[in-house]
């Protein structure tokens, strides 16, 4: 039309080549006023419903919620009871330990388990151990928290660990400790190498990990202790979260022989809570009985990476909840890209000017993948900060992530955007009526979030790993520790898929149905 | 303007001649309006598949999720059972949804509204004519979906370690709470319905009607999921159509709700006799 013959071929060339037609659908994109409201209300969206997220801090302390950041810039639960005295240059500490007991509150208090809920809330204590409640040696650079560390461990159920700057964890000799079968542990220090070794007779020994703690003092706090996590009990699960009953616990070891090797200055034991009075984290009071060689470590506590959204911290994807609402209006943004071409019969136009039918959906989904990406990107870029702010406005400690964890938050919120998109667009060009095409893209996106409030978890799990709502797993910032025990729940922010393996299940069902309405635009008549 | 070249009553099925005015006149405007709106719905191939479909949809994730729904032996399962039957009504909804939706935009996309309000010129009476024909199609297609949700937990959650053995009743409709629950459940579809309508017929434009009505059903929940403040999240599922609707559905822990069960159903009612009125506003106000 506009190249008439008498032009040179090179525009010739242009006018059915791609480049025309991706200029055609952008120009058609950008002149429905709708739709670029729709863009923008969902870009707003996105940042406003982010900003709703709120978490009130509640410390019983009245001290403002913080946590103690650990050598590798992750927020640290570092509650724990220690008896120690200084370790002069390199040397070695040895015990072996005959039993691990614990208490654990009889569980008679609800309501939602929140940090700060201090050891008065559930007075009555039972005997019973955590899984992970743990008592053993430690070596460590200072007593203030969030110090590197290198631990070995007896726990109530998981057998001897070798813990270390709160996220390592390496498997010893499994089975419980008793008088029948101590455990003998052993850490030794040289220079920014420490080891640890476990052994059931105290003559043969087996190495369980070496750790580098960098820039480790010449002198160290080393000695013993005991830590015993939150108890919580799960009552009734919803959408909201989890209530339950709980409160801290115990746990108490016997070391009946305690070995030391190198340069110990002072030569005598002394107990404190690490953590304490003001701590986040809810401890009960530790002690420590020494009699005849043999010494009894009673605490509370945990020494771990925290787990954001189990009390302590707040996690930083909450900033980004509003990309469900958001998602909503790009979905039916996508989808009326196409449906409106066929309710106004401009599709017969379109594909009268351009007959290569294929290369018209390709067209399509470009210009709708770029221009929303765009929108997600700004609005990801926008709430991020915003949100984070507003949280911190309210008091909550936003578990710090990386850079390069907030970088991919961003871009992936952004990509998710445009994925799901493109599966929108996809699914209207098979369907070609906006109503049934918007609500199957929302309803396969929203649904598994929705059902987790009834279905059993495992459901949710497996809906999550193939359905294309698996594409949220992108916006996961915290890895799950298996040496913590918490509900990893996806409104909680934990995924079953790896970020970038759940947006491929997304991205694996945007192609196909690009496919098959690609198929189907061939096939179909107009 | 579009009514000039017709006669009101020409293209009125089932209404009287033009100079048949006369006392019968008003009840006879009604019985075709809704007699045309019948018509309309009945011979648009889609809503034959989307009750259909609603139906097939409840009944089918209901019975999804009692299947994967299990008490282990020896334990304590703390379970809503009549509840977890119900499930596939936060599906079903949408298939609902769409069903009103193109009732009013299925109108404004082929130009076929100035046609019938060229016919029937009291708009009010379309719209509840509208209203009145889809609340009934709603209610068959609803109460097939919701029994058959009923009976698919009757036949498989005591296979699951819910048996009354166990003290897990055996699903019934002779039951009060079960039947509330049931019979809870088709009203709840159609309110959704009629909430549907109401925002149809002020947006028109039917993806974004849809759009609308899905974002304000599902956003909200799960919205409230991650506002942990206990204080906002019940408030906020206190005025959720979705979730204060949905507590019709609950037969255990009814303490603990944010809202009672009929209150909650009473809320969403408001919702949709609120869109209902402004779908009757814009209708009468607007060009159509």
């Amino acid at each position: 039309m506009t190249a008439g013959t008498v032009t040179s071929s090179g525009v010739r060339a242009g006018h059915d080549g791609f480049g025309q037609l991706l200029r055609a659908e952008w120009t058609k994109l950008r002149t429905v006023r709708g739709w670029m409201v729709g863009l923008v209300v969902a870009a707003l969206v996105t940042v406003g419903v982010g900003l709703l997220a709120h978490d009130s801090c509640s410390n019983a302390n009245g001290t403002a919620c913080s946590l103690p950041l650990g050598p590798g810039g992750e927020a640290v639960a570092d509650s724990f009871y220690f008896v120690r005295q200084p370790l002069a240059g390199n040397g070695s500490i040895t015990v072996r330990v005959t039993s691990l007991t614990g208490q654990i509150p009889t569980g008679s208090s609800t309501g939602r388990v929140r940090a700060g809920g201090g050891p008065g809330s559930g007075p009555s204590m039972r005997s019973g151990l955590e899984p992970w409640s743990k008592a053993g040696i430690i070596l460590a650079a200072s007593t203030s928290q969030g110090a590197a560390y290198a631990a070995m461990m007896v726990t109530g159920g998981h057998g001897v660990r070798m813990q270390y700057d709160y996220t390592g964890d390496a498997p010893g000799l499994a089975g419980a400790v008793s008088a029948a079968s101590p455990r003998w542990l052993r850490l030794t220090r040289s220079g920014d190498m420490v080891t640890g070794y476990d052994s059931a007779d105290g003559l043969s020994w087996a190495r369980v990990g070496t750790v580098r703690l960098a820039g480790l003092p010449s002198t160290v706090q080393a000695g013993l202790f005991a830590a015993s996590p939150l108890y919580t009990k799960i009552v009734s699960q919803s959408l909201g979260g989890s209530s339950g009953t709980g409160g801290p616990t115990l746990a108490t070891g016997t070391f009946d022989q305690v070995a030391l090797g190198g340069n110990w200055p002072d030569g005598r034991w002394t107990g404190a809570d690490i953590g304490g009075a003001g701590a986040m984290y809810p401890q009960a009071p530790g002690a420590f009985h020494q009699a005849g060689g043999r010494i009894i470590v009673t605490g509370s506590g945990d020494i771990a990476p925290d787990v954001p959204g189990s009390g302590g911290g707040v996690n930083i994807s909450q900033t980004l909840v509003g990309t469900f609402a958001g998602l909503i209006a790009v979905v039916v943004v996508a989808t009326m890209f196409i449906t409106a071409e066929y309710r106004r019969g401009l599709i017969r136009v379109t594909l009268a000017a351009s007959p290569r039918r294929g290369r018209v959906l390709a067209a399509k989904a470009i210009v709708t993948g770029l221009v929303v990406f765009a929108t997600g990107l700004v609005a990801a870029t926008v709430a991020l900060p915003l949100g984070e702010q507003a949280l911190r406005k309210g008091g909550s400690f936003i578990d710090p992530v990386s850079t390069l964890t907030e970088l991919r938050l961003v871009v992936g919120t952004a990509a998710l955007f445009a994925v799901a998109a493109l599966l929108a667009l996809a699914i209207g060009t098979m369907v070609r009526h906006s109503a049934v095409a918007v609500t199957a893209v929302i309803v396969v996106i929203v649904a598994p979030y929705i059902l987790a409030t009834v279905l059993s978890a495992g459901a949710t799990q497996w809906l999550l790993r193939v359905t294309p709502a698996a594409g949220f797993a992108i916006q996961g910032a915290y890895p799950r520790y298996p040496q913590i025990t918490a509900s990893y729940s996806a409104v909680g922010g934990y995924y079953p898929l790896v970020p970038w393996a759940g947006l491929a299940v997304l991205c694996a069902w945007a192609a196909a149905a690009l496919g098959l309405a690609a198929y189907l635009l061939r096939r179909r008549d107009a | 303007m579009t009514a000039v070249p017709l006669g009101p009553g020409a293209a009125g099925p089932g209404a009287a001649g033009p100079g048949a005015a006369g006392p019968g006149r008003a009840g006879s405007d009604v019985a075709g309006a809704l007699h045309a709106e019948w018509t309309k719905l009945r011979t648009v191939p889609g809503t034959i598949w989307l009750l259909l479909a609603a139906a097939v949809l409840t009944a089918g994730v209901s019975a999804a999720a009692a299947a994967s729904t299990r008490c282990a032996s020896g334990a304590v399962c703390r379970v809503d059972t009549v509840k977890i039957s119900l499930t596939g009504v936060d599906l079903g909804q949408a298939v609902v949804a769409i069903l009103a939706v193109l009732a009013v935009t299925g109108e404004y996309s082929t130009g076929m509204i100035r046609v019938t309000l060229a016919a029937m010129p009291r708009r009010t009476t379309v719209l509840a004519a509208k209203t009145a024909v889809v609340t009934g199609l709603v209610l068959v297609a609803g109460t097939i979906g919701v029994l058959g949700s009923v009976l698919a937990g009757r036949l498989i959650l005591p296979g699951h370690g819910f048996s009354p053995a166990r003290g897990y009743a055996l699903l019934s409709l002779g039951d009060g709470p079960v039947l509330r629950a049931a019979g809870g459940s088709v009203l709840y579809l159609v309110l959704i319905a009629l909430l549907s309508l109401g925002v149809a017929t002020v947006i028109r434009e039917s993806g974004f009607a849809i759009g609308a009505v899905l974002a304000l059903l599902y956003v909200v929940p799960i919205i409230a999921s991650v506002v942990t403040d206990p204080h906002w999240e019940r408030h906020l599922q206190q005025i959720s159509p979705m979730t204060a609707g949905l507590d019709i559905q609950a037969t255990t822990g009814l303490s603990g709700l944010p809202l009672s069960p009929w209150a909650g159903l009473g809320v969403l009612a408001a919702w949709a006799g609120g869109a209902l009125l402004a779908g009757g506003l814009v209708l009468r106000l607007r060009d159509a």
